[in-house]
């Protein structure tokens, strides 16, 4: 694939390298393995009242989180770097800040809408519906991902590239003012929120369970580097493409124009070495 | 600052002399505010005890579609015959022009509440039991509805998808401010017990940092 392309677009026409193939394949892996870790390996969540004796719990409910906790960390610190991108942006001005915001804030928002889901798969057993309207985190979580699903509709709108950036840069950084309000709803608004504090805190996290969190947060942060590796270079390569495709109307311009010249300068020397081949007309616009 | 200030009640005599003049708030925006209200008596079959319990949401939502169409019209504005580039051109800062426009928005949106609260009163037969708190929630809740508005319309400004863009980019920003207004009118109308003043507390930060957010952030986005 890594195939040499005509001037302009850059070394290659692929995302892809040896580097980013090898970190891809352990990133796949360390997908499979942590779907046997939390789905067969770990025990359910299962605790016994110490005084009815009933049991009581999440009990495999509990193993989405090993999925849904990382990938709420994962997609909080893709849209943190979007952010930091989008100062670059508007401080440094350069294509590089710019492609970094707009992949970060298209990985963080497939990141976000994942939590969305698991979340409401988890929240069917364990709260008894798929969706709380009076939660909080789950309100604030919503309304942080319709704000990125805003500015990547911004995104995909044909402007100027340089206008373009800084206005995704200003959606990008008032839409991170939500990520506080995210983390912190459960302490500020403990009575409207079904979340708990901390509800990995409750249970007995030791050993296997322990490290297959462990396990979620690194595979969580694989997938998210290696997804980010490959939509930057995708937009890096939008961004040869466009200044390639800049770059030849210039050129295809000004072919133009020394046409043009060559046609006027053949014109006028025509007009100077008389009419006898133009058929009776003279004047020097012939060829303009 | 003072100099900001004075400025930004230039672009908003402007911006409220337009409007004065065209009247297209008055003839359009506010009849449909109004239309909204209605509608939503009939979806849900005029039963008058389910409006008034609703009524404060209800009114909130007609407020917030209303003040979209007010936003992309002040937008408009400013696209036309080049306003934008004369205005850019005048000298006048950006935090002056963000401040004028959102102050003429700001305008508008108070009067379409005044209307609206007109409108709950007859169409839906709410008592206010609180009418300082109606007033303060509605005039706070009014600041950061038109210092999104304006920092977002200038956002989708110039864009030839602008019309379905800016509800997309600014009704998420506006949905906590959409639920703590809601929740301070339902204490102000007495249809749920709730801590209103608290709820327009939370109006204040938000409207606060939106105001503070717009007129930083308006520079980059007049910038050429």
């Amino acid at each position: 694939m890594g195939t040499t392309t005509a001037a302009g677009l850059g070394q290659r026409d692929t995302t892809g390298s040896p580097r980013s193939r090898l970190l891809g394949a352990v990133t796949l892996l360390a997908v499979a393995v942590l779907g046997v870790l939390a789905f067969v390996l770990t025990d359910p969540d299962v605790r016994i009242h110490p005084t009815t004796g009933e049991e009581f719990g999440q009990f495999d409910a509990m193993r989405l989180l090993y999925v849904h906790v990382p990938l709420v960390v994962m997609a909080y610190l893709a849209y943190g770097l979007c952010a930091v991108a989008s100062v670059g942006v508007l401080v440094k001005k350069t294509p590089w800040w710019d492609v970094t915001a707009h992949a970060s804030a298209e990985v963080g928002t497939v990141f976000c809408g994942l939590v969305l889901v698991t979340g409401s798969i988890w929240g069917r057993p364990v709260w008894n519906t798929w969706w709380e309207w009076g939660d909080v985190r789950l309100m604030s979580t919503l309304v942080l991902f319709l704000m990125f699903t805003g500015y990547l509709a911004l995104r995909r709108t044909t402007d100027d590239p340089r206008r373009q950036a800084r206005r995704a840069a200003v959606v990008a950084l008032v839409a991170v003012l939500d990520i506080p309000l995210v983390n912190r709803s459960v302490e500020w608004w403990e009575n409207r929120t079904l979340h708990q504090r901390s509800t990995l805190g409750e249970l007995k996290i030791e050993d296997l369970t322990l490290f297959t969190l462990f396990f979620g947060f690194v595979t969580a942060g694989l997938v998210l580097g290696w997804l980010l590796l490959h939509r930057f270079r995708v937009g890096w390569l939008e961004q040869a493409a466009f200044d390639h495709g800049v770059a030849a109307a210039i050129a295809e311009r000004h072919a133009e124009s020394d046409e043009a010249e060559v046609r006027r300068a053949v014109g006028e020397r025509t007009a100077e070495e008389g009419p006898a081949d133009q058929g009776g007309f003279t004047g020097g616009e012939t060829g303009s | 600052m003072g100099t900001i200030l004075s400025d930004a009640l230039l672009v908003a005599g402007r911006d409220l002399r337009i409007e004065a003049r065209s009247r297209v708030v008055l003839d359009q925006v506010v009849p449909f505010s109004v239309l909204v209200l209605v509608l939503f008596g009939f979806a849900l079959d005029a039963d008058h005890h389910t409006l008034r319990t609703f009524a404060p949401g209800l009114f909130w939502v007609a407020v917030l579609l209303s003040a979209l169409l007010a936003v992309q019209r002040s937008t408009a504005l400013d696209r036309a015959d080049g306003t934008d580039t004369a205005l850019r051109m005048s000298g006048l800062s950006p935090a002056s022009l963000f401040l004028g426009r959102a102050a003429a928005v700001y305008v508008q949106v108070v009067a379409l509440q005044v209307v609206l609260v007109g409108g709950l009163l007859v169409f839906y037969g709410v008592d206010v039991e609180d009418p300082l708190l109606l007033v303060v929630a509605g005039l706070v809740a009014g600041v950061a509805v038109a210092a999104a508005g304006t920092l977002y319309g200038a956002l989708a400004s110039g864009l030839g998808v602008r019309e379905t863009l800016l509800p997309i980019l600014l009704l998420p920003v506006l949905a906590p401010v959409l639920i703590g207004a809601t929740r301070a009118y339902e204490d102000a109308l007495g249809s749920a017990a709730v801590d209103g003043w608290a709820w327009t507390g939370l109006l204040a930060v938000a409207a606060l940092v939106l105001t503070v957010v717009g007129a930083s952030a308006h520079g980059a986005l007049v910038e050429d």
